[in-house]
């Protein structure tokens, strides 16, 4: 256990070690913040002063330095935009987002893995095409188009809908929706053909042939097995609505972690930047921990160390 | 034993480690534990045992598709060349291994023909015209028609598809040929007519064959000698007449009266094994077989006995079999 | 022997099975005995699981069934669920090939067995574990109430197969069916596992039907025998008349390919060609073109069962046997 604990610990380090080393170059090489900040009429001394202060002016292997040191010490640095410390831009808008990711990650739970169990349960007739038909669109429709389209029918044509800003719960549903759908239809296609493997086991017959009646088949037997491999996809759908969050919130202008990570791309405030995809990369270490726990509540075979994976 | 056997195995040692659980413990298994055997020209030797006593990796170490941690294998008089040096790719066309499922064997996307006549081509044997003629002659002689080179794997039978396996392994003229349970995927009819098949062509082409199997009567059925084989060694080895009609381990005993037999009636007579199967991964000290031993002896749980002579040929690894005096301690 | 043990417990007649239009199961009949043991032998594809996966209305749904199957007088075929799942697992049980997969891998053992005992002897909780320590202490499972708690993975294959029969005895059934219950364990594990069915069929005063490709194992387990080929029975006899007298050239053949431990090594008999896959049957005996005695008329004959003359029970479906035309002996290959 210590063992694993320790691996895991020093994966998530090397894992934070390169998301804060690429920030920092793709920022740095992409331009200078001093001039994306500053309007072009600034005088050279204000620029010169700007660079100054935030240490812009200092050869780049120092600032990298600086930079690292700053994060192992807990400072993430100020956000050169408002002057405020970069986690506190950050964490303010963090709650806003998880009003966004939180429905929509339900959405993705709720509609996709009764979906694909429904499509399974109905293999090869009328009711499993439909369901896949309507979920091959799902993902094959970029979420910024379905997003427009949302906009355009239930915001402009059918005025039911605001069509950003957040605050009311009617504003909730078009982003929600936008950013819930593709995964749903990821998950339910995933969720079904998990379910069709489960169904062709042989202890999905010996349980029929105890007399357990369907019903009891399915929700006592194939579900918790088919439930593994479908963990592995809700590891990823989380990763995929924190990429999606980004598109999201622009669309609909709603204000929250992935618009403001936008805004300080575009105005190079690099420490917001750096703080942005830090709670990213912790969000997705954390995804992929609690995954793996869940792996071994759902797998005895994975909680047995004694047990051979893929022996000789 | 003749002056120079073609196959000459000693101390032979394999271990695998193998990663456990979530936390991925790393585990050492002896899956083959200081074995020596030989096999002479035309020779068939079979080897018996069950499931992780070691059967098959010892058929891939004598192959030379994988190497030992320890001991040597001579071949033809020669040490067996490590894998990827340009004599081991010549030594392919000398040994042949035959697996028990033809289908996994067998390259879907080209035919029959394709792949017989492939060895001939790696290795140069033959111009465009001999290596076609070849190639039926070999589909003859395992009893498959010409035209069946033209087809692919699927189309054939599981019983053609093994036979197809075997043309391919003998287009170079092995010397030697390592069978994996070649007839266990295969229904009784069928497993009669590749029995004789592989009878009559060790017959005509004085090949020398190992012969492994979990089925002991299909192995006395072709095999000049065999060897019982327990927890990674070798426990019995001798005449198959003898072994199987008066067999000395206790573990040998029990392993042919657990064979069923058809017409016998209902025997009750049978030594029935207790216990599990052994786990390598948990080797007992001492004699491996003695915790199911039903005659095991204090010493047993202290002691390996070792492979010794018992008369008649034959080798016995048994500490009862030493103590009753037969044994002339010579170990061979 | 008593009357009651005469009288059939169950009665297959015509059963046909088809998948997608493809015929699987020519019309097979079979009728078992109270505490009768019957073997059913053939090799792959010949019918003998699908048998009984029809009977007990355990085939995917596109498979076509008809006949009859009739269990102590009443009828199971397409029967609704409700009534099916009352006698699966209790009046009839089931046990399959390779226990480490027919069992639930993510559940624990002595779960599966309350289960059983819950649906159909509507047992409580804790007597139903009560139940199960000592069905695993009946089947030989060491340590029960301990091991109860473990999963599949943590047995090896014979104590899977033990805890399988374990579970098929909880509902107390009056059939067993075995389906290649030792195929995938080795020759020493396999010997435990027929000598622990012999002792609980013994025990229970249950029918059993073991089905297996290996006449050695139906040879020491059954008394009967029916061998089946390409979806038809075609031969039924007690098992030792089977042994010593094959009537059916198929049988003949099947013993003759089988190598023996007993008998000097001699050359085995192999029966010639393979077995035809059933898109493409043959007109008539569906072994005819494999056998060495076919006379003309094989090819239009209607494969049907008939009784060896001063042998009522034992039934062979050969033309030469249905018309007396030779004495059904060995022949010299």
């Amino acid at each position: 256990m210590a063992r694993f604990v320790a691996i895991r610990l020093a994966r998530a380090l090397l894992t934070i070690g390169m998301v804060v080393t690429f920030a920092f170059v793709v920022l740095r090489a992409s331009g200078d913040p001093a001039r994306a900040m500053l309007s072009p009429e600034t005088p050279a001394a204000a620029v010169e002063a700007f660079r100054k202060a935030w240490g812009l002016d200092a050869p780049v292997g120092v600032q990298y330095a600086r930079y690292v040191l700053a994060i192992v010490q807990g400072d993430l640095g100020q956000s050169m935009r408002d002057g405020r410390a970069a986690i506190t831009v950050v964490a303010e808008r963090i709650p806003v987002t998880l009003m966004l990711t939180g429905p929509a990650l339900a959405l993705n739970l709720l509609l996709g893995i009764p979906a694909g169990i429904y499509a399974a349960l109905k293999h090869g007739r009328l009711a499993d095409r439909l369901v896949m038909a309507i979920a091959v669109a799902g993902f094959t429709v970029p979420s910024f188009v379905l997003g427009l389209v949302l906009v355009l029918a239930f915001a402009v044509e059918l005025p039911w809908f605001p069509s950003g800003g957040a605050g009311t719960l009617r504003q909730l549903v078009l982003p929600v929706v936008t950013l819930g759908l593709g995964g749903a239809a990821v998950l339910a296609r995933f969720t079904r053909s998990a379910m069709l493997e489960v169904l062709g086991q042989s202890y999905i017959r010996t349980a029929s042939a105890k007399g357990v009646p369907w019903r009891g088949v399915v929700t006592g037997h194939a579900l918790p097995n088919a439930a593994i491999p479908v963990l592995t996809i809700v590891g990823f759908m989380v990763g995929n609505l924190i990429a999606g969050t980004v598109l999201v919130e622009s669309v609909f202008s709603w204000p929250g972690v992935g618009s403001l990570l936008v805004v300080s791309v575009v105005s190079r405030d690099l420490a917001v930047v750096q703080c942005i995809l830090l709670v990213v990369a912790a969000a997705m270490i954390v995804t992929n921990v609690s995954v793996d726990l869940l792996y071994g509540v759902l797998d005895p075979r994975l909680r047995d160390a004694s047990y051979p994976i893929g022996g000789a | 034993m003749m002056a120079a056997p073609l196959l000459r195995a000693e101390g032979l040692v394999r271990r695998y480690r193998l990663r456990q659980g979530v936390f991925r413990h790393p585990v050492t298994v002896k899956a083959v534990d200081s074995l020596s055997l030989s096999v002479a020209r035309g020779e068939t030797l079979g080897i018996v045992g069950e499931s992780g006593c070691g059967k098959s990796t010892t058929g891939r170490l004598l192959a030379g598709l994988e190497p030992p941690d320890s001991g040597t294998i001579s071949f033809g008089g020669e040490p067996l060349p490590a894998a990827g040096h340009a004599r081991w790719r010549r030594l392919r066309t000398r040994i042949q291994m035959v697996f028990q499922d033809p289908l996994g064997a067998l390259d879907r996307r080209l035919t029959i023909g394709e792949q017989i006549a492939e060895p001939l081509e790696i290795h140069r044997l033959g111009s465009k015209s001999e290596r076609a003629d070849r190639v039926k002659t070999l589909l003859v002689d395992v009893g498959l028609r010409p035209d069946h080179g033209a087809r692919y794997p699927h189309e054939l039978s599981g019983g053609q598809r093994q036979r197809a396996v075997l043309a391919r392994a003998l287009a170079t003229d092995p010397d030697l040929i390592v069978c994996d349970e070649p007839v266990s995927a295969l229904d009784v009819s069928i497993q009669a007519q590749v029995i004789n098949l592989l009878a009559d062509l060790k017959e005509q082409r004085r090949m020398a064959m190992i012969f492994i199997s979990h089925d002991l009567r299909v192995v006395r059925q072709i095999s000049d000698r065999i060897a019982v084989m327990y927890l990674g060694v070798i426990v019995e080895e001798g005449d198959p007449n003898l072994v199987l009609r008066d067999p000395l381990h206790p573990y040998s005993q029990a392993l042919i009266s657990a064979v069923p037999t058809p017409g016998a009636g209902r025997r009750r007579d049978r030594t029935v094994l207790q216990g599990d199967p052994p786990n390598p991964a948990a080797r007992p000290r001492g004699c491996a077989f003695h915790p199911r031993c039903p005659a095991a002896l204090p010493v047993c749980a202290q002691l390996a006995p070792e492979l010794t002579s018992a008369g008649e040929g034959r080798r016995v690894a048994c500490h009862l079999v030493e103590a009753a005096g037969e044994g002339r301690k010579e170990t061979v | 022997m008593t009357d009651a043990c005469k009288e059939p417990i169950i009665e297959i007649a015509d059963l046909h099975v088809a998948f997608d239009n493809v015929p699987a199961l020519h019309g097979v009949d079979l009728s078992l005995r109270r505490g009768e043991s019957v073997g059913m032998v053939g090799e792959s594809g010949c019918g003998k699981s699908v048998t009984w996966l029809a009977a007990l209305g355990l085939l995917p749904q596109r498979a076509q069934i008809s006949g009859s199957v009739r269990l102590a007088g009443e009828e199971l075929l397409h029967e609704p669920a409700s009534r099916l799942d009352k006698v699966r697992g209790g009046r009839i049980a089931m046990i399959f090939q390779d226990p480490a997969s027919a069992l639930n891998p993510v559940q624990k053992v002595g779960d599966q067995i309350i289960e059983v005992l819950r649906l159909h002897r509507g047992m409580e909780r804790h007597a139903a574990r009560a139940e199960a320590r000592r069905l695993f202490d009946q089947v030989g499972i060491p340590d029960p109430a301990r091991r109860l708690d473990a999963y599949p993975h943590e047995f090896s294959g014979g104590q899977n197969q033990r805890i399988m029969i374990a579970m098929a005895l909880a509902g107390r059934p009056e059939i067993l069916i075995a389906d290649e219950p030792t195929t995938a364990l080795d020759v020493t594990i396999q010997a435990q596992i027929l000598d622990l069915l012999q002792q609980i069929q013994r025990e229970m005063g249950m029918a059993l039907v073991l089905i297996s490709h290996d006449l050695g194992i139906i040879g020491e387990l059954c008394e009967r025998v029916l061998v089946l080929y390409a979806g038809r029975v075609v031969e039924e006899a007690p098992v030792d008349r089977l042994f010593a007298q094959p009537h059916h050239p198929y049988t003949q053949g099947l013993l003759k390919a089988l190598p023996s431990l007993e008998t000097k090594p001699h050359r085995l008999v192999a029966i010639p060609g393979v077995v035809p896959s059933a898109t493409d049957l043959p007109m008539g005996c569906a072994f005819a073109p494999r056998c060495a005695q076919r006379v003309e008329r094989c090819g239009e004959w209607a494969s049907e069962l008939a009784s060896i003359p001063n042998e009522g029970r034992h039934k062979a479906a050969c033309l030469h046997v249905a018309s007396e035309l030779a004495p059904a002996e060995v022949v010299a290959a």
